[in-house]
């Protein structure tokens, strides 16, 4: 889908339910949830190749929720695809649930691989791509990485391998929203400057205004063009995006909305 | 006697088994050669990912193929690893029991010259605390072979130990390899001696020994570490009465903690572990290290003699018993 109203309502209800989930949950991480969901909504609702009635079908695209505390803006993109019911994503993080703390495969129905320990997720990609070009699948795979988790070596060990293996199909999005959890990534383990370190890894780099939706989705078509080497979106965005009691608050990296931080996030997101 | 070298024969069986089983693919992290996955990648360039000095990126790939549906064989140095790959095997490849086959070299001490850094000897105690993890350590050439054979079959993810010197061959081609059996080597009423690895021939080297002193051993390989054959363990404590663990790792976490756990639960009787003893490793000549650990028959013979004063005294005092 490439209507961009369309996508912005989508985003938009996705945002409802990553509150209201997390609420429900009394723990998880909002500010994280709500930077990614722009990314995530244009990449599934208008890109990605899946279908949410065979989730294994072998021709799908692939996705790897690197930055897996982002996991409850991934779920409830899955749930509105139909992946599972609407009603799990009330159980997130609950005793018997489908919807783990952080992403488990075994779990829930549309998850490729667990994640949640940071890192771990382009080298990951990387090995599907590899599998798809043995056998000759035209697919793409999809990687979401957090700006702070590009402090992990394990990121540059894959950056590196990616582009030493040509992998076109690899599209990682980065979610550039500057903080982490003990405060201002440039403060903690300064990253910068992404670009040029992309770039010297051999990877194609674009950079965009993660919240708009035009964008995404023509970084997204950019990525699918360049036939030698891996792409990367590094995505400009805003911690706790839609909320104003969130929006570029640290404290709000792992922390669930309170019944009345709740209330104020579904009138500023109007949910009624 | 015929001696084989694991690592050898798991990069000639790795080879062989490529022309069968298409998805199969081999990684390794710039040590191909040591390993023996370059038999592997002379003759499938295109299935063979040298993934360069990075154990983490080896591991997570290894998982993005064997989502995908090929039979991922990862190897390095042990050490490496299931040191460097420890929290990707637990957080990617287990969590999900992927089917990823870790193959790891050079296990123990015998890798010898390079010292304490190249000597993993606490690689089985990293895998084995790992849930949906399996946990394999060959006796021989043939029994690598069996494993590997099994290994691609197995849906889930595979720890193998191989070895950087050659050992005698005991099993002959006609063995089997069941996943959770381990295999009695010598029958015996006095006392059991459970190995693995090297460390099995170093078991019937005592036998051999205790038998000149009119001491019946009975040796078993428990080739399986996990799941670990807990009945024959069990069987063997209750027909002897005494037991003996041989390996080339630390006393904790491996086989000695691995049999102590069984032991202490269904049937408490005397054990003595044989293995090395909270320390690293240093350099040296393969013979002259296993000396310097006691880690030689004769040592699991002086184990056997201890374990076999424990018993009687133990038997004197009435202490010990069989649970059922």
């Amino acid at each position: 889908m490439r209507d961009i109203g369309k996508l912005e309502e989508i985003a938009r209800q996705v945002r409802i339910d990553v509150v209201t989930m997390l609420n429900a949950a009394g723990s998880g991480h909002t500010g994280g949830s709500l930077s990614a969901t722009d990314l995530l909504v244009a990449l599934f609702f208008g890109k990605i190749n899946l279908d949410p009635f065979n989730p294994k079908w072998v021709r799908r695209d692939r996705f790897v929720l690197s930055k897996g505390h982002a996991a409850p803006a991934y779920y409830a993109v899955l749930s509105r695809l139909g992946f599972f019911d609407r009603e799990e994503l009330l159980t997130l993080r609950k005793f018997g649930s489908c919807l783990q703390g952080h992403p488990d495969c075994s779990a829930t129905p549309g998850v490729e691989v667990c994640s949640g320990s940071l890192g771990q997720g382009l080298s990951v990609a990387n090995g599907m791509a590899l599998a798809a070009r043995l056998d000759g699948l035209p697919i793409r795979v999809y990687v979401l990485l957090g700006d702070g988790e590009v402090q992990e070596g394990q990121i540059w060990e894959a950056a590196m391998s990616a582009a030493h293996f040509k992998l076109h199909n690899v599209t990682a999005l980065l979610d550039n929203n500057k903080l982490q959890i003990d405060g201002k990534v440039e403060d903690i383990m300064n990253i910068e400057p992404l670009t040029q370190k992309w770039q010297a890894f051999g990877w194609q780099t674009i950079e965009i205004d993660g919240h708009n939706l035009a964008q995404i989705l023509e970084a997204l078509d950019a990525a699918e063009e360049v036939k030698d080497r891996p792409s990367i979106i590094i995505a400009s965005t805003i911690k706790g995006k839609g909320v104003s009691i969130f929006e570029n608050k640290v404290e709000y990296h792992g922390v669930a909305p309170t019944d009345e931080e709740l209330a104020i996030a579904l009138k500023e997101l109007g949910a009624y | 006697m015929e001696k084989l070298s694991t690592r050898v024969e798991y990069g000639k069986a790795l080879a062989e088994l490529g022309e069968k089983h298409k998805e199969i693919v081999a990684l390794d992290a710039d040590l191909s050669g040591s390993t023996n996955t370059q038999r592997f990648a002379k003759v499938f360039q295109d299935r063979f990912f040298n993934m360069g000095i990075a154990e983490q990126d080896l591991m997570g790939t290894a998982a993005g193929l064997a989502v995908s549906g090929k039979i991922p064989f990862a190897s390095t140095f042990a050490i490496f690893a299931t040191g460097r790959g420890w929290e990707q095997i637990r957080q990617t490849i287990a969590y999900a029991s992927l089917n990823v086959k870790i193959v790891a070299s050079h296990g123990g001490v015998t890798v010898g010259e390079d010292g304490g850094s190249h000597q993993a000897i606490e690689d089985l105690a990293l895998m084995r605390i790992i849930p949906n993890m399996v946990v394999l350590v060959p006796a021989d050439g043939i029994e690598v072979r069996r494993m590997i054979e099994w290994a691609i079959n197995y849906q889930g993810p595979v720890y193998m130990r191989t070895s950087r010197i050659p050992f005698p061959v005991i099993y002959d081609s006609e063995y089997c390899f069941t996943l959770g059996k381990g295999s009695i080597l010598r029958e015996g009423d006095d006392l059991c001696l459970a190995g693995i690895g090297l460390m099995v021939h170093h078991c019937l080297e005592a036998a051999e020994l205790l038998a000149a002193e009119g001491i019946s051993a009975r040796v078993i390989n428990l080739s399986t570490l996990k799941p670990l054959d807990w009945e024959l363990v069990v069987a063997s404590a209750q027909k002897t009465g005494a037991l003996v663990t041989a390996e080339e790792h630390l006393v904790t976490g491996g086989l000695g903690s691995a049999v102590s756990e069984v032991l202490a639960e269904h049937c408490p009787v005397p054990l003595q572990r044989v293995g090395i003893k909270d320390v690293f490793g240093i350099s040296g000549k393969p013979r002259d290290l296993l000396e310097h650990f006691g880690l030689m028959p004769i040592d699991i013979r002086n184990a056997a003699r201890q374990v076999l004063k424990n018993k009687t005294r133990q038997k004197h005092l009435g202490l010990y018993q069989v649970i059922k």
